[in-house]
């Protein structure tokens, strides 16, 4: 992958000055080569990585299985733009294995989201089967570890 | 009560305590602080190198190796440096397996010293040289090195510090803290003096796989005539991050490596054996992850010297290991004041140059063994602490 993409998606807080002196290339040229990222739509976004476990009331995630019934001509397109429709539902991925439908789905409450399977979900068009589960903890998001072990760091070695 | 100060030999009690400890000691109570002082590297050992350590513990190989460590490892060792710097070791007698680097320093020094004798130490330099050397009832003698030389040693600095009591030379290059190369020209001239007065060298290549540029490390070993009188200290701390598996070695001349295997056969056993077997995968499939590695280093030495620089902290450019060295004269403090200051002040922990001797004040070693995220967290907060010392300079006159 790009240099600089690799860099952003590390920190997308990194100014084009930074990373130009990090990828030894001028200003200008990081500059371009972003922008240009954006209007292709590679870049498509800048977000903050969130430990949900840490904010008050941050609602329930749930993960659930869809098996789908594909399509003669749209395949499995069809139900999953149904299901990206939905606002609770924050990705969708097609699967491949015994399953077809990955999908990330938030709620204000575990009942919440059995509630939006239940009646939004399985009642689509072509879902024959869904198989939720809820997710407990994050340890690791966006390759960033979100839990923290006691931090030996400052065992290390410190003149040396 | 046992008088304890009479039964404590008497080198060690000569042998200052480090001068920063109080310095580090403040920073230990601080909260928030951030550092940018630890010299070792923030990368986990790469998997399938801790993979084989675990494999060997599985297959209980957990008894003590051969002295000189394992015949595979030594093997491989010499593969290895021969592959990257063209010098070829005997495995079986020329190549000792030790506990780090250090263990091969101070196994160096003492098969090589005698009472009175005097061992150049360039410097700033790594703070074991002198106390090893003092240990082993040497003498030693500081060559130093200037920002104006691009730290490097040259050899004019260092032929005003012979005497003829001169026997070991230490190079320290790549170097920590300042950063500084040393390349083939630059050795040739010392290789010059080296032969001239007789010497034995000691070269610590360590950061050997940690330089930048499209500079590859030089070995001394591989300079013309050089090899029969150089022990080459290296290890896998820096290169593979494996910090606390604790292992080097040392590449010598057989008469010196069976010295120096009859010490530490005497002293030591045989290094760990887990983390031989770790070793051996490290060189045989590591080569990608020193990439890996570098490249990132290289990545955060670019921001750093640069941030530095446009601070108006002068900051030379490292070419090798993973500091950074900026001159702090320019806010007419020391090294220790601006330390101290920038601690108590912003929280972020530098270590004062004159750690690392004498010569090493009016600078400060930063690490950039750390995060991007946390490197600019760090310089953003010593930029602010520079700009309010200079308010507070205006203030007063
Ligand atoms: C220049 C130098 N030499 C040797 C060592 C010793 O490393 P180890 O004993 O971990 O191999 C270090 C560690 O910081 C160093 O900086």
């Amino acid at each position: 992958m790009d240099k600089i993409l690799s860099l952003l998606r590390e920190n997308s807080q990194l100014s084009y000055s930074e990373i130009a002196t990090m990828i030894n290339e001028p200003e200008d040229y990081v500059e371009k080569q972003i922008k240009q990222y954006e209007k292709d739509g590679v870049i498509r976004g800048y977000r903050a990585v969130i430990d949900y476990d840490k904010v008050k009331n941050s609602g329930a995630r749930a993960f659930i299985e869809l098996k789908v019934q594909p399509k003669k001509d749209t395949g499995f397109d069809e139900v999953a733009k149904q299901v990206m429709s939905f606002d609770e539902v924050e990705t969708v991925y097609l699967m491949a294995g015994s399953f077809d439908l990955l999908v990330r789905v938030k709620g204000e409450s575990v009942t919440d989201i059995a509630m939006f399977v239940a009646k939004r979900l399985s009642t689509l068009d072509g879902v024959l089967a869904t198989n939720t589960h809820f997710q407990l903890r994050t340890y690791k998001d966006s390759g960033m570890v979100l839990f923290d072990e006691e931090n030996d760091e400052d065992q290390r070695s410190i003149i040396l | 009560m046992i008088d304890y100060e009479s039964v404590i030999n008497h080198k060690i009690k000569n042998i200052k305590p480090s001068g920063i400890r109080k310095f580090f000691d403040i920073a230990s109570e601080m909260e928030n602080v951030i550092s940018l002082s630890i010299g070792e590297p923030d990368f986990n050992t790469p998997w399938h190198v801790r993979e084989a350590g675990i494999t060997s513990l599985q297959k209980g190989s957990t008894k003590y190796t051969s002295n000189r460590g394992l015949t595979v490892l030594r093997k491989e060792i010499c593969a290895y440096f021969e592959r990257k710097y063209h010098v070829e070791y005997h495995p079986e007698s020329e190549c000792l397996v030790t506990v780090g680097g250090s263990e091969a320093i101070d196994l160096a020094m003492r098969c090589l010293i005698s009472e009175g004798d005097e061992v150049l130490i360039p410097e700033p330099s790594f703070v074991c040289y002198n106390p090893l050397v003092q240990m082993a009832d040497g003498v030693p003698v500081a060559v130093e090195t200037t920002e104006e030389d691009n730290f490097k040693l040259t050899p004019e600095r260092l032929e005003k510090f012979i005497t003829p009591k001169s026997k070991v030379l230490v190079l320290p290059f790549p170097n920590n803290p300042t950063g500084a190369i040393m390349e083939k020209h630059d050795l040739e001239k010392i290789a010059e003096i080296v032969l001239k007065y007789n010497l034995f060298v000691i070269s610590d290549e360590i950061y050997a796989e940690l330089t930048y540029n499209n500079k590859h490390h030089i070995s001394f070993a591989s300079i013309e005539n050089m090899r029969e009188r150089t022990v080459v200290v290296s290890g896998f701390s820096k290169s593979y991050s494996m910090t606390g598996w604790r292992l080097g070695y040392t590449l010598a001349p057989k008469p010196l490596t069976d010295v120096m295997t009859k010490l530490h056969q005497y002293a030591i056993m045989s290094a760990p054996t887990t983390a031989q077997y770790a070793a051996i995968e490290a060189l045989r499939h590591g080569d990608n992850d020193i990439k890996k590695m570098r490249d990132e280093y290289d990545m955060r030495r670019r921001l750093v010297v640069k941030r530095f620089n446009a601070m108006g902290l002068n900051c030379f450019e490292p070419e090798g290991a993973f500091y950074a060295f900026p001159c702090i004269k320019s806010t007419g403090l020391s090294s220790e004041e601006f330390c101290t200051k920038l601690l108590k002040a912003k929280g972020v922990a530098v270590v004062p140059g004159n750690a690392f001797g004498d010569s090493g004040e009016g600078f400060v070693r930063v690490s950039y063994s750390f995060s991007i995220k946390h490197i600019t967290e760090a310089l953003k907060r010593i930029e602010e602490f520079l700009k309010e010392l200079n308010e507070e300079k205006q203030h007063e006159t």
